[in-house]
């Protein structure tokens, strides 16, 4: 076990490739993993140089979300400019704008998107249609004219300004916690069968059980102490609410540890070399991490694909950190995220154990 | 492999010519390729396991997103209202009797958004004012919560739209938005996420497959054999680079051929861009792969750190979903050093856009500047390490 653990700690190479990237990662894909927009380049391509359509300009050129970095002067500049992405969406308003708008006809706005990101051009729209729609009501105010039957009033629970980071960023704590203990897990003993020592290690007077504990051990000790740290900053750097306790959300690491080394330990008792363990980590991590949840919801995925999820140890895990952190839920509506995990974790150990017995022989 | 190298060391020292040394360089790495089946596994298995997984796993369009429908006093108009949630092909609205059943099941994540009427809502249609209906959106995703805002906005903005027809009366929106979405009209996020991830995918095999390869020599001590051999270092590196450039390629065809035939995500640009550009990006990352090998000597650290400098990083910090013009500034500068970031500007435009020189350009020249920097500062370290 001691062993082990040495053998980690003592090698300056393996220490600084487990402990220092995962604290880089969560700082730098902190802040870069976000769906929020905020600089929405546009272009603007004005054929009615009125006060009213300098009115719905300075709408744009108000709102955070939006910058403008280009104005066009004939129509076939809109195209070179949307392909070379300088803006991602150009405003056209019509010669008849402001005459529409004055004689009580509406005014109809082109707003041209750069589709090539889908999600970025569909949220861009949405904000598009926000800074219109505000227009339309000071419009509508102004002339007295009666607004529309029904109008809606929007808000957030949980998330209440819709900070994409609140969701990614405990989502991080999950994806570093398993790319680490996954990967030192694997290795481990593909390590040592290439070097000849995990025979040696066969015939001392040690149980499988006892070699299984002590090669489980340091992945788990690493893990906790790790997810210590990257939660620590995600509370107090990023300043993500920690709504639910303390005590659920170490439940739920330790289960997860469990569980992924667990996964760690069958992979590793299954390759020879240690870029079988490697491989063999890859193929487990890379679904892992997609089919979670992380970034694009389960709820999309087809049904199939859906069932899968269930196997995956991770998708249980970002339930639980985004609930206890989001909403602070309580232990017990969280049991039915806890005993797949326990299950994931105990049959891997298991079944991995019986290989180590079996190769024994 | 040590018994691979004796042989042909031998016969180069006794023809002395580079081609062949080369040539016996490239048929000996082809030999360990073809004996290890790992090698042939990430080349070829994982693009195709990967590009299905992703494929249909990662989307961002919601559709059928379950909406709580409250109506506190239902009549005609409010039925009206509900009438157009049904029409709508990304909402399945469920009626419940009251808020208190509606916020229960928002708790435990049945729906993922609550139409509210009020006990007044039709008296209030017909005041001036209109009637405020609202809406909660579940706002731990937040990206899912703004798409579902839009959706619902576009219902909304419908139904005032059939009302106005049913009245007899125009409709008093003063401006209304006209929205062309260029280059993906459907918004089919599939579109994007297939070429970004074949950039993901060649990430892995350039960078994983030779940083494990080569460390496995180093820490075995092939490498050191093979330097007192008379094959130079240039020699070494281009015999490792060629095998493993013509299985990346092979994994690439594949991809394409996958994203076109399966995926049906339209390819505008032309075949012999794509083809340069993924050259360059390959070789990128096969430098990458190498120099990482040659730091880390060992198979412990050098796959660590494939997976960690490589496939985390080309994942969140190459605009594949996460758009970087969005990132802060210091992020952003970050993404610079990120290859793969380069690769799927190309791969995106040329899939979706077609030949738009003005980005396939400078990117393809970030390219090969980030190839030459890895391919040269590995032979570098790899001469040092001898001394």
């Amino acid at each position: 076990m001691i062993k082990e653990f040495l053998a980690i700690l003592l090698d300056k190479k393996s220490r600084v490739v487990v402990f220092v990237p995962p604290i880089i990662q969560v700082l730098v894909f902190g802040y870069a993993a976000t769906f929020d927009l905020k600089n929405i380049t546009y272009a603007v391509y004005n054929e009615d140089s009125s006060a009213l359509s300098r009115e719905l300009e300075t709408g744009f050129k108000g709102s955070t979300h939006f910058q403008e970095v280009e104005r066009i002067r004939r129509y076939d500049q809109i195209a070179p400019t949307i392909d070379r992405r300088d803006a991602l969406l150009v405003l056209h308003i019509g010669p008849e704008f402001s005459r529409d708008l004055t004689t009580g006809r509406p005014a109809v706005v082109q707003v041209i998107v750069d589709g090539r990101n889908s999600n970025t051009a569909l949220l861009a729209l949405n904000y598009v249609k926000t800074v219109i729609t505000a227009f339309n009501n000071d419009f509508a105010a102004r002339n007295s004219i009666t607004g529309p039957p029904a109008r809606l009033e929007t808000r957030a629970w949980f998330n209440p300004n819709l900070e994409s980071r609140w969701f990614i960023v405990p989502g991080i704590v999950g994806l570093l916690l398993l790319v680490v203990t996954i990967l030192v897990t694997a290795l481990s003993v593909a390590r040592e069968r290439e070097q000849g020592t995990f025979d040696q290690l066969l015939v001392t007077p040690f149980r499988p059980v006892e070699i299984l504990i002590g090669k489980a051990l340091p992945g788990f000790i690493i893990g906790i102490a790790e997810a210590t740290v990257i939660i620590l900053i995600t509370v107090f750097w990023f300043r993500v609410p920690l709504q639910g306790s303390v005590a659920t959300l170490y439940a739920g690491v330790v289960l997860f540890l469990f569980s992924s080394v667990g996964v760690g330990l069958m992979i590793s008792s299954l390759s020879v070399t240690q870029q079988q363990g490697l491989l063999g980590a890859f193929l487990f991590v890379v679904p892992a991490i997609i089919l979670s949840g992380f970034t694009t919801p389960i709820a999309n995925m087809p049904h199939l694909i859906r069932q899968i999820t269930y196997l995956n140890p991770m998708r249980y895990f970002m339930i639980i950190i985004r609930g206890i952190f989001l909403e602070g839920t309580p232990f017990s509506m969280l049991l039915g995220q806890f005993w797949p995990l326990a299950a994931i974790g105990l049959f891997n150990m298991v079944l991995a154990g019986w290989m180590f017995r079996r190769r024994l022989y | 492999m040590t018994t691979l190298k004796g042989p042909e060391g031998s016969h180069a020292r006794t023809a002395g010519g580079t081609g062949m040394r080369l040539r016996g360089l490239i048929r000996k790495e082809f030999l360990q390729v073809l004996r290890d089946p790992s090698s042939i596994a990430i080349a070829f298995l994982m693009p195709v396991l990967l590009l299905l997984l992703f494929g249909y796993g990662v989307s961002l369009d919601a559709e059928h997103v379950p909406v709580a429908l409250v109506a506190e006093q239902p009549n005609a108009d409010t039925e009206s209202f509900a009438g157009a949630f049904r029409q709508s092909r990304y909402l399945s609205p469920v009626v419940m009797p009251g808020m208190r059943e509606a916020v229960t099941a928002m708790d435990s994540r049945r729906v993922d958004a609550i139409i509210h009427m009020k006990q007044d809502f039709s008296r209030q249609m017909r005041s001036p004012d209109g009637a405020a209906v609202q809406v909660i959106v579940n706002g731990i995703d937040a990206n899912n919560a703004r798409l579902v805002q839009g959706y619902v906005e576009g219902v909304w903005s419908k139904w005032l739209q059939s009302e106005a027809l049913a009245a007899g009366r125009p409709l008093d929106i003063p401006v209304q938005v006209e929205d062309r979405v260029w280059f993906n009209s459907e918004l089919k996020s599939r579109n994007f996420i297939v070429p970004g991830l074949i950039a993901i995918i060649m990430t892995l095999i350039g960078a994983l497959l030779t940083a494990m390869v080569m460390a496995r020599e180093w820490e075995r001590g092939t490498m050191e054999a093979l330097m007192v051999t008379p094959v130079t270092i240039r020699e070494v590196i281009i015999g490792k680079l060629i095998p493993y450039y013509i299985l990346g390629m092979g994994g690439m065809a594949l991809s394409v051929v996958m994203a076109v035939g399966l995926f049906g995500v339209p390819l505008k640009g032309s075949l012999w861009v794509l083809f340069l550009a993924s050259s360059l990006f390959l070789l990128a990352a096969l430098g990458m792969g190498m120099l990482i090998s040659v730091v880390a000597r060992n198979q412990f650290v050098a796959g660590q750190t494939a997976i960690i400098v490589t496939f985390l990083p080309a994942f969140i910090l190459s605009g594949f979903i996460f758009d970087i013009s969005s990132m802060p500034a210091p992020v952003q500068v970050v993404t610079h050093v990120v290859a793969a970031r380069y690769f799927i500007a190309i791969l995106q435009t040329l899939f979706l856009a077609g030949d738009v020189w003005a980005i396939i350009l400078p990117n393809a020249a970030a390219l090969i500047l980030m190839a030459g920097f890895f391919l040269g500062l590995a032979r570098k370290k790899s001469r040092k390490s001898l001394d």
